[in-house]
């Protein structure tokens, strides 16, 4: 059964994100994390980088695969954790907490409204 | 909206269930990828024991007092320097030399073989044989597919042959490297053949599909205390790669030769019969090769290469990746890849590119991983 936190907003395609006043934190949820299992590489998107909703923003990489990541609102990426860099397997160890992605700051912050609460995401992976 | 109803599933399918395994598709077969995690069943075979479910893979039987000649004819080992007992690996070829499977003969009796094939492959591999029947060199050959029948696992790891030992009891014939031999387990007929992909000592034993589920939960029991532990095939590719064993349909294929995949000792070129694609063969050693299989490494920590990745020398593209992973017991990305064979010496540096950007590479001599002894 996976972990879904009450305050997250989740976006179909598995990202969380976390919003404090324009900026927002973004991870993937526990139950992407065991999906993909054996995290072993992150790719991180560059500081300063302009992204679009729905665009790929980075890549985890299990033993068997590569997996795009999509930014599930538009901004700029104010901030990386490179901690992901020498240690990946802290997306399987810790994925709303120490391993968050990336951060940026919201340039069309309405996007959150068509993002999932925590049952509407419950209800997608089916529990 | 899944296609699990139309995949065929092992005789160990609801054994895999019980184990909690993550199943996935696997050329038409519902297998388990992972039970605990790739990386700890890795490293299970590398350490102590691990146990797969292979019961996908083909079982073909030839025998007749013409079977020696027809597999010498299909076939690019030598048949005849195998014993009664003893197996092969070998390849069977298109008219062109390229790969239609690789595969493990066994000679079981004087006129009586065993072949194991890749699962994909096997309706393809029965209708060429099938085909190869109706020649003048099928007559007195008996074939017969029975992969419906038999199921088998694979148990590999340095503890592998104690727990055999411990699970089979003192009459068991262990069989030597590459051998084959028959033993019963209540009161069932089992085969034992001292063979394997993982890089790793151990044993593939095949029996009918009415024992697999009793049989595997057994001997997943004796080898509990040993540390044996059920394993999918994402630790399987991975220890297959670390040991440089090639997969058909990624390193091998109807497009290239065994000669391109550095396979030629299990090529006999002068054996006297001919197989499909001798002449090409016999032609491209005499020419050299054009590319070559080779086994790479990343320099530094980065991200594992994948099949279709390309590598660089300069700005020339040299070569293609056909498998590639991150590898648990060396701790950085590995692959195998078809390069020009003037890049193909081990200690060439090279680039792969990922993603767009490209990170160096070295060519290593193949394998990454060899047991110790």
């Amino acid at each position: 059964m996976s972990n879904i936190p009450e305050q997250l907003r989740y976006a179909a395609s598995h990202e969380w994100i976390k919003v404090e006043d324009d900026i927002g934190t973004v991870g993937i949820s526990d139950h992407a994390q065991h999906e993909l299992s054996d995290v072993v590489y992150v790719d991180l998107p560059k500081i300063g980088a302009q992204i679009a909703a729905g665009a790929v923003v980075a890549v985890v990489e299990s033993v068997k695969a590569a997996s795009d990541i999509y930014s599930p609102v538009s901004g700029e990426v104010v901030a990386i954790n490179n901690e992901l860099i020498t240690q990946p397997e802290i997306v399987n160890r810790d994925p709303y907490g120490e391993a968050w992605l990336y951060r940026l700051k919201l340039s069309h912050p309405a996007e959150l409204d068509v993002l999932k609460n925590a049952a509407g995401y419950k209800a997608q992976i089916g529990g | 909206m899944n296609t699990s109803a139309q995949l065929q599933k092992t005789a160990l399918f609801e054994a895999h269930q019980k184990l909690g395994a993550r199943l996935v598709d696997f050329g038409g077969w519902q297998m388990p990828v992972q039970y605990s995690g790739i990386i700890e069943e890795h490293k299970a075979v590398r350490e102590a024991a691990g146990v797969f479910d292979i019961s996908h893979m083909g079982e073909f039987f030839v025998s007749g007092a013409g079977a020696l000649d027809f597999l010498n004819g299909l076939l690019t080992n030598d048949v005849a320097k195998l014993s009664v007992g003893q197996g092969q690996y070998t390849l069977m070829l298109n008219e062109q030399g390229g790969v239609i499977d690789d595969l493990i003969i066994y000679r079981r009796t004087e006129d009586q073989y065993f072949l194991v094939v890749n699962a994909s492959k096997i309706d393809e591999d029965r209708a060429w044989v099938e085909k190869k029947l109706k020649l003048p060199a099928g007559k007195g050959v008996f074939f017969s597919d029975r992969s419906e029948m038999y199921s088998a696992v694979a148990l590999q790891g340095p503890k592998a042959l104690e727990i055999a030992r411990a699970f089979l009891g003192a009459g068991w014939p262990e069989p030597k490297r590459n051998e084959i031999t028959n033993y019963s387990w209540n009161c069932q007929e089992i085969f034992t053949a001292r063979t394997g992909y993982t890089g790793e000592d151990g044993i593939e034993i095949f029996f009918k599909n009415e024992i697999a589920e009793s049989f595997f939960f057994a001997l997943l029991d004796a080898g509990k205390p040993f540390g044996l532990k059920p394993c999918g095939l994402g630790a399987r590719d991975t220890l297959r790669l670390e040991a440089c064993l090639p997969l058909n349909g990624n390193d091998l294929s109807e497009k290239r030769t065994p000669l391109a995949a550095g396979l030629g000792m299990f090529v006999s070129l002068t054996k006297s019969a001919s197989f499909p694609g001798k002449d090409i063969l016999l032609q491209q050693k005499s020419e050299g090769m054009k590319e070559k299989l080779v086994a790479f490494r990343l320099k530094d920590k980065g991200p594992p290469p994948r099949p279709h990745y390309l590598l660089y020398q300069g700005e020339a593209q040299v070569g293609e990746v056909t498998s590639g992973a991150p590898s648990p017991t060396l701790g950085y990305g590995i692959g195998l890849a078809y390069v020009r064979a003037d890049c193909a010496e081990p200690g060439t540096s090279l680039e792969l590119e990922v993603r767009g950007t490209r990170v160096p590479v070295e060519i290593i001599k193949k394998p990454f991983y060899k047991r110790p002894v």
